[in-house]
């Protein structure tokens, strides 16, 4: 299993990526440059990790979205390679149109970090094949802009097509409106391209792969991807 | 008309306007100390000049009203590989070749102006201090004052520098861990914003504030150079009237995603071996970093202002030399490999420059459009050097025989102790913080252990398996105003106290000293007699200060602030999964209360609540009492006999024991009886005293380690249920608790 972690020169999360992949995930794992323009042979995976790519003080991962290695990550993923956008990393995706929608300013306006709890909604998907449908993780957020949002078309598809792949709940499970923390549409937390082979997230599963920590959930996400990439 | 016909080796300099002594003194500086320069250089300074004299003596840069008190603080140790002073920041060895740089830092004046602003900049010029060395910055810390929340102007300083403080350190990427955020009248004008971080390096890659090798060139690195912030060091230095949003102009603006890529470059810069010295320009900007880098090994530069990159092309040398742009760094390079830096500088797509060379004269020749503006020996500008010393007039506060006489135990109320309780409870000072950590990013670099959880932040050291650092900030203020002396002994103890709590050793402090006018002999006396205490703490405990910050003219409509030494302490735990945390676990723990209960009341929340007054006596600190504490926790904590501790601090013991049952993950009751009948009994503040609780299974080794360092501990109870039961004091449902302790804060602020 090799990832390929991209860094922007605002990523912040791209060392624990590399650090969890690698470490507890035992996966090779390697840094790509922005301004590279081709990837690295034998990617299994490519991870846009979080962070403020290019200080995104224009709309969140749009500048992103335009930068040379991007461009070679969505040739990627349109032939069919993995992809995970964490935080950032999903805003950029939506941004590319590898995703539908788009995440707004929190619905409180304020930047939230915290540990939430994630119901898995679809087991199938590559990102989850080692989870049942219904299984509680708990993961960290951190982030002022992770309101989803999306047409009420897309939302249906989105539904419709169980590409929702995890929704904010409480410990129990239950999708309230108090386990909320940023005002996503139906408590969207993670979502899956059509041909799921994209997963777009806002919580951080890189900083829940250690139970020092706090959680190791997030290992779970990983260890999806490798047994998918194992199938093949 | 500019030149004042003034000759330096038979060259012509250049003087915007004609220098009076009258310039000067609206600069800030005194009628001597303008004298002083004259003498000293031999002629009338140009106008850049004597701003530079003016920024560079100011107490911000110089420490002239506070050195000769800094001198008497421990300063060295083992583990100190720089003394205090020496360097940006201090640090520390933590054994397998690494070391932790740490510093705290105020930006109080810039954040009562603009409190997103000021505050922001606050946390990137502390952020700068600690890569400046070498050490990628891991965790982010603060102290905070504010006046009181019912007021609206308060609640925008609290929502302005709390989102200042988040969007800058979670752009940057440094996990905000820890701090704390206090409430009293005397900050309602004059906010306090204490910025502290804490950064990692190995311990043969650290850079030096120097310049040396004749011929090296000197870099500028970093964002343009504009008009912001010019003066801010002084307007530092002096007490605010009532036009302070005159002075916002004065405010540094920050660029997060600017300081992200400017650490990364100089980290990659020092890794490479390409740096000679660097230093980071925050106050007094190029001004005080050429200055400074000069005169620490003996050297000069030759500095030619016109490539500086500016923001405005028409910037003046005066201007361009005070600029407090951020992050911008200077950096002498190893001559012959300027391509290297700039090759790591382009990866980073951050500029770099050549402005000018090092020499051997120890004089500054700065020059813009080709004349001479600056000639001064580096060594007459700064702290050490030409910078003036004072020892400033003293005299015991007027207010303190009356303060000190008042005996708090007698005061009368109406309110019962159980109301008394919820009232702390819901007290800004002590309710949770969450409405503001949780603007804050964490988690980012995945190494925080605990936050909120444990008495400091513990943050582990990937470089180091198994070790980790633990941090706080503490101060209590009302005990330094009653008692200056005592206050910075425990501002010490109490903060050292919290890193034990988290199963850490205390190796050393930063400290922050805000404080009124110094020359004020009130206000100087509060000064002397808390870095006595402090030292004295220090001492004891075997922490020795490694550097920090000192931020006089806190006052406002000649009203100081209570004087505030914030500590940031810094603990060692070897073994991480020690660590201590401060809730309540399971069912049928044991509740003991380590240390002794004196009823001392003088400078409680308590009576602050109650009373509506900040009177009466500090309590007592007995050395001794409290490191045998610490050596009975940590023994505890190394044979793994606590389920959890919390030391005792606002409040009291009441208060601790609420605190417990609702800080961990999950809300617990607790059965607890004996520890008095009355407020002094309930919400005294009597110091080195720790809540802990134990499973049943250890108590008698529990017992045995407590006696053998002569620490008193008293079985208080048992946890459990969904009930907090205090005998004599109230049954309340840990719901309720938790009500309170989480809500009042985001109550208030959504007012």
């Amino acid at each position: 299993m090799k990832y390929g972690v991209v860094v922007f020169p605002g990523s912040n999360c791209d060392h624990d990526a590399l650090y969890s992949t690698a470490h507890h995930a035992g996966a090779e794992s390697v840094a790509l440059w922005h301004k590279e323009t081709s990837l690295p042979e034998g990617l299994d995976a490519i991870i846009l990790p979080g962070g403020f790519s290019y200080g995104d003080y224009l709309r969140s991962g749009a500048i992103a979205s335009k930068s040379p290695l991007v461009k070679e990550v969505v040739k990627f993923a349109q032939n069919g390679g993995y992809v995970i956008g964490i935080c950032n990393g999903f805003q950029v995706l939506t941004e590319t149109g590898l995703l539908p929608g788009a995440l707004g300013k929190n619905r409180d306006l304020k930047f939230v970090c915290k540990d939430v709890f994630l119901r898995v909604e679809n087991a199938e998907a590559a990102f989850t094949n080692t989870m049942k449908k219904g299984d509680i993780l708990s993961i960290g957020i951190a982030h002022g802009e992770g309101n989803y949002v999306a047409s009420d078309d897309d939302i249906k598809s989105l539904e419709d097509n169980d590409q929702v792949v995890f929704r904010y709940c409480d410990q129990t499970g239950a999708v309230t409106d108090a386990s909320n923390p940023n005002g996503s549409i139906n408590n969207i937390a993670g979502i899956v391209n059509k041909q799921g082979n994209v997963l777009g997230m806002m919580p951080h599963p890189e900083r829940a792969c250690d139970a020092l920590l706090g959680s190791a959930d997030g290992l779970h996400i990983f260890r999806s991807l490798a047994q998918a990439v194992a199938a093949v | 008309m500019a030149n004042q016909n003034n000759t330096v080796n038979g060259k012509e300099l250049y003087s915007e306007i004609a220098v009076t002594k009258e310039t000067g003194m609206e600069l800030g500086l005194t009628a001597a100390e303008y004298d002083m320069i004259c003498e000293k250089i031999g002629r009338t300074p140009t106008y850049t000049e004597v701003g530079m004299y003016s920024v560079m003596w100011s107490e911000h840069c110089s420490y002239k009203n506070s050195i000769l008190q800094l001198k008497t603080l421990p300063r060295s140790g083992a583990n100190m590989l720089v003394e205090a002073g020496e360097e940006n920041a201090g640090l520390v060895d933590i054994g397998d070749g690494y070391a932790v740089c740490f510093k705290i830092e105020s930006h109080n004046h810039p954040s009562a102006i603009e409190p997103y602003q000021g505050a922001a900049t606050g946390v990137g010029g502390i952020l700068r201090d600690i890569f400046t060395m070498g050490a990628r910055p891991i965790a982010a810390l603060n102290s905070l004052r504010f006046g009181s929340l019912d007021t609206p102007r308060t609640r925008y300083l609290l929502s302005g520098v709390v989102k200042g403080i988040g969007d800058y350190g979670n752009s940057f990427g440094v996990p905000t861990v820890g701090g704390e955020v206090f409430f009293e009248t005397c900050y309602t004008d004059n906010p306090l914003v204490n910025a502290m971080a804490v950064g990692i390096v190995r311990t043969d890659k650290t850079a030096s504030a120097t310049a040396t090798g004749v011929g090296n060139p000197v870099m500028y690195l970093g964002s343009g150079t504009g008009r912001d912030g010019i003066h801010g060091a002084s307007m530092a230095s002096k007490e605010f009237e009532e036009n302070a949003e005159d002075m916002r102009p004065t405010v540094q603006v920050g660029d997060p995603f600017a300081e992200k890529v400017l650490l990364e470059a100089t980290l990659e810069l020092i890794d490479a071996g390409v740096i000679v010295g660097i230093q980071d320009m925050g106050a007094a900007g190029i001004c005080c970093s050429t200055s400074e880098m000069s005169a620490k090994d003996g050297a000069g530069m030759e500095v030619n202002l016109d490539l500086v990159p500016l923001r405005e092309a028409d910037m003046s040398a005066y201007e361009i030399m005070l600029s407090e742009s951020q992050e911008r760094m200077l950096a002498v390079v190893e001559k012959g490999k300027e391509d290297i830096a700039k090759a790591i500088c382009d990866k980073w797509d951050v500029p770099i420059v050549q402005i000018g060379t090092v020499t051997d004269t120890g004089v500054i020749n700065a020059y813009r459009n080709g004349e001479l503006c600056v000639s001064l020996p580096a060594e007459s500008l700064v702290l050490g050097g030409g910078a003036p010393v004072y020892e400033r007039e003293w005299k015991e506060a007027s207010y303190f025989a009356d303060t000190s006489s008042v005996d708090t135990n007698a005061l009368k109320t109406d309110v019962a102790n159980d109301k008394a309780f919820w009232i702390l409870l819901s007290s800004p000072t002590i309710a949770s913080k969450r409405w503001v950590y949780e603007q804050y990013d964490s988690h980012v670099r995945t190494n925080t252990v605990q936050t909120s959880g444990s008495d400091a932040a513990v943050t582990r050291i990937k470089e180091i398996p198994g070790k980790a650092l633990a941090s706080a900030t503490d101060c209590n203020s009302r005990y330094v105003y009653l008692n200056p002396y005592r206050g910075g002994l425990i501002a010490v103890a109490e903060s050292a106290r919290n890193v034990v709590c988290s199963g850490a050793r205390p190796v050393a402090i930063t400290n922050c000293l805000n404080f009124g006018n110094p020359y004020d002999p009130e206000v100087y006396w509060q000064f002397k007699e808390a870095i006595r205490g402090m030292g004295d703490a220090c001492r004891k405990f075997d922490t020795p200060v490694t550097g920090g910050n000192v931020s006089f003219h806190n006052e406002s409509q000649n009203h100081a602030i209570y004087p505030t030494p914030t500590i940031g302490m810094l603990g060692v735990i070897d073994d991480v999964t020690k660590v201590l945390t401060a809730g309540f676990k399971n069912e049928g723990d044991q509740v003991y209360v380590l240390g002794e209960n004196k009823r001392e009341l003088g400078g409680s929340e308590y009576v602050r609540r109650i009373h509506d007054k900040v009177v009466g006596q500090t309590p007592e600190l007995n050395l001794d009492t409290e490191h045998a504490l610490y050596q009975a926790i940590l023994e505890c904590a190394d044979k793994q006999l606590l389920q959890s501790a919390h030391d005792c601090s606002e409040g009291g013991v009441a208060i601790a024991i609420a605190e417990k049952c609702v800080i961990g993950e999950q809300a617990i009751g607790a059965n607890i009886r004996g520890i008095g009948t009355d407020a002094a009994d309930f919400f005294g503040e009597s110091q080195s005293r720790v809540v802990v609780s134990v499973s049943p299974d250890n108590a008698s080794s529990f017992e045995s380690v407590c006696a053998a360092h002569n620490v008193p501990c008293t079985n208080v109870g048992t946890v459990g249920g969904d009930t907090l039961i205090i005998e004599n004091l109230l049954s309340a449902s840990v719901e309720e608790v938790s009500k309170t302790y989480y809500e009042t804060l985001p109550g208030i602020m959504a007012s």
